[in-house]
């Protein structure tokens, strides 16, 4: 009797903690099985993106599109590659979509922002973005203003 | 085969700088009461873990039924351990155990009986000692005397060839006390198994003795029945046999002079 | 001298360790670590979600009070979910486990020891070892991972019940926020990862320090002091490092 009682409370234990597990996979992480299910993937190449990280967001009119899937950098042209990872089948972004490396807030996180094109051609998976617009880098910013200065006195 | 049981031979055995024994023969016979005597903090108790193998000896040999404890390794150990019963001078009853459970551990683990077969043989030990009724009790809720007397139907649940008691007169009361030396000279009659005691309590023990060895000072100093032990003429063995307080082990713990230590006022010698 | 005798012990305790856990398991021994889960693991819950709910609750307070100064509440959910998964939630249980099964597991072992029950089992041909001393540290290894993931779910539960219940943080940010930030290795896996090295550290140190006690009352009572301290130390110094080797290069 009095082992059957440890059985079970063992019993509810691990499922407490599988619980938790579960609890902090979906409502914490937001892991999601379903996304991972048709996808492909567009890269774009960037002057600086600087902040952006893996699994940062895609987004187009506010609405999360796509995530970041690596970034790399190109030693020969010096700028960054991005791989993002687009939700639902090719066919709906044209071939001038423009990407703009934004951000969420004042002090918040890099995202990739997508501007709709109007071309009649459309991005196949493995395409790539020409027209984009890289991190506004607030350093570089002051740089141009003061030399701007400099200039016109 | 061998009439002894228990062959120990230039045993030899140092806890740091002490010396617990110095060259040390003796040989147990079988199916007899076999009782090592001797001054606390003699060693006794370390000679029954050495014959367990708990304890490896310095140098020597120590065969039990002629194979050599001292120079096993732990699996081979452990096989020779399934013949060999101890009764702990603390019991060393599992305390989250019933007093059943207790009794069944040894064969439950070593053996492969049927559950059936296992009550009937714990009912059997638990009845030999007298505490079938007590079955379903905890040790918490036991006597010290009942604690000893669940333990000894637990070293005897495998029927072992040998029975090692680690001082079981110890803290007992005048009535437990008689109920172990009964136990203890019946069990050896009915179960024809060697034992051994170790023990201080010289009434109880010559009273079952068939044979003792007083040992003291790392060294045998004497050796033979009750009544050739308490004929000897040995200084020694006969202050140990008639208790005396003073003697060749003497009264006094080695001091300087008493004078000196009187005359030298406070503080501490150097 | 002193580095000598530590030496000691850290050779002995290993000597322990190995041979306790070394060759296979056998199913007879899964009853025996269920029931030190039992002890170690179940018993332990109603502290480690105690603790949880409260440090959630306060660190959600503190999070709102300085963010919402820069009107940032949303940021409440990141900020207590990352704290906690990666170094509350491990670091905290383990503390907790240490004081609270550590030390029963040091003074049960203990008092084994001094009852001459472990003597007992090995004349019997029973290896303590196996039967006493591995269980529970696979107990230990089984119960602590699982008490900090109690641990993590009830502490951003209640962290959530305070800034979105009680001080009115908007409940999507709070929950999207963490869900866009949070990583399911990065996060949760490693803090989980942390607490498996900590369940070795405790049960590790709590059975040597039962195992090698003193067969006396003191000796005991020192024992379990020393099990409680010296975890403790270890944990939080091991989570240091851990820090730098897991998020290091961050």
């Amino acid at each position: 009797m009095r082992m059957r009682t440890i059985e079970i409370s063992v019993g509810v234990f691990v499922l407490a903690g599988m619980l938790g597990l579960v609890f902090l996979a979906i409502q914490v992480s937001g892991v999601n099985f379903s996304r991972g299910e048709e996808s492909y993937q567009i890269t774009a190449r960037f002057n600086d993106v600087a902040g952006l990280r893996t699994r940062g967001k895609v987004s187009m009119a506010g609405v999360t599109i796509g995530r970041v899937k690596s970034i790399e950098v190109d030693m020969e042209w010096g700028d960054a590659v991005v791989t993002m990872q687009m939700f639902g089948s090719p066919g709906k972004l044209t071939t001038d979509t423009g990407a703009k490396i934004l951000t969420e807030g004042i002090l918040g996180t890099r995202y990739i922002g997508l501007l709709p094109g109007a071309d009649e051609e459309t991005l196949q998976a493995g395409d790539e973005i020409t027209d984009t617009q890289g991190a506004l880098v607030l350093e570089n910013l002051i740089g141009e203003f003061l030399t701007n200065l400099g200039g016109s006195k | 085969m061998s009439d002894n049981l228990i062959e120990i031979k230039g045993l030899n055995y140092s806890r740091g700088d002490r010396v617990i024994f110095d060259d040390i023969d003796m040989a147990i016979p079988r199916s007899k009461i076999t009782a090592i005597m001797g001054p606390s903090g003699s060693g006794k108790t370390t000679l029954l873990k050495i014959i367990g193998g708990q304890i490896k000896p310095d140098a020597g040999t120590v065969l039990v039924n002629g194979q050599n404890v001292s120079r096993m390794n732990r699996k081979a150990l452990f096989a020779v351990r399934r013949q060999i019963g101890m009764l702990f001078q603390s019991s060393a009853l599992f305390t989250d155990l019933s007093v059943f459970e207790n009794v069944a551990f040894p064969m439950r683990v070593h053996t492969d009986l049927s559950e059936e077969l296992i009550r009937d043989l714990v009912f059997m030990k638990l009845n030999a000692v007298g505490l079938r009724g007590a079955r379903d009790l905890m040790p918490a809720e036991l006597s010290g005397g009942m604690a000893r007397r669940v333990a000894l139907a637990r070293a005897i649940a495998l029927d072992p060839a040998l029975l090692m008691y680690d001082e079981p007169f110890t803290g007992q009361d005048p009535i437990a006390m008689a109920v172990l030396v009964g136990l203890i000279k019946g069990l050896n009659a009915a179960l024809g198994t060697t034992s051994l005691l170790v023990s201080h309590d010289i009434h109880e023990t010559v009273s079952i003795a068939d044979h003792i060895f007083i040992i003291a000072d790392g060294h045998v100093i004497g050796a033979g029945s009750p009544a050739q032990l308490r004929e000897s003429n040995s200084r020694r063995v006969h202050q140990f046999m008639h208790g005396e307080s003073d003697g060749p082990v003497p009264f006094h713990y080695p001091a300087d002079e008493y004078q000196f230590d009187l005359l030298a006022g406070p503080g501490v010698r150097d | 001298m002193r580095f000598n005798v530590w030496m000691n012990s850290l050779g002995r305790a290993s000597m322990l360790w190995v041979d306790a856990m070394t060759g296979w398991p056998r199913l007879s021994d899964l009853a025996l670590v269920v029931q030190q889960i039992y002890k170690v693991g179940f018993l332990s819950l109603i502290i480690i979600v105690l603790s949880a709910f409260s440090i959630g609750a306060v660190l959600a307070l503190q999070f709102f009070t300085q963010l919402s100064s820069f009107g940032a509440q949303e940021a409440v959910g990141i900020g207590l979910a990352l704290v906690v998964l990666r170094e509350l939630g491990p670091v905290v249980t383990a503390l907790l486990f240490a004081g609270r099964a550590g030390s029963a597991i040091t003074a049960e072992i203990g008092l084994m020891k001094t009852t001459e029950q472990l003597s007992a089992m090995e004349m019997m041909g029973v290896d303590p070892l196996r039967r006493i001393i591995a269980p529970r540290i696979w107990a230990g290894i089984i119960s602590v991972p699982i008490l900090t993931a109690i641990f993590n779910m009830v502490a951003i539960y209640g962290g959530m019940l305070v800034a979105v219940e009680w001080l009115g943080a908007d409940s999507g940010g709070f929950w999207t926020g963490m869900q866009e930030q949070v990583e399911w290795w990065e996060d949760v896996g490693k803090g989980m990862l942390k607490s498996v090295i900590f369940a070795l550290l405790i049960t590790w140190v709590a059975v040597f320090q039962g195992y090698d006690s003193l067969p006396t009352a003191a000796g005991m009572s020192m024992a379990t002091t020393r099990t409680v301290v010296i975890s403790s130390v270890l944990i939080l110094a091991t989570d240091f490092l851990l820090t730098l080797v897991l998020y290091g290069d961050l």
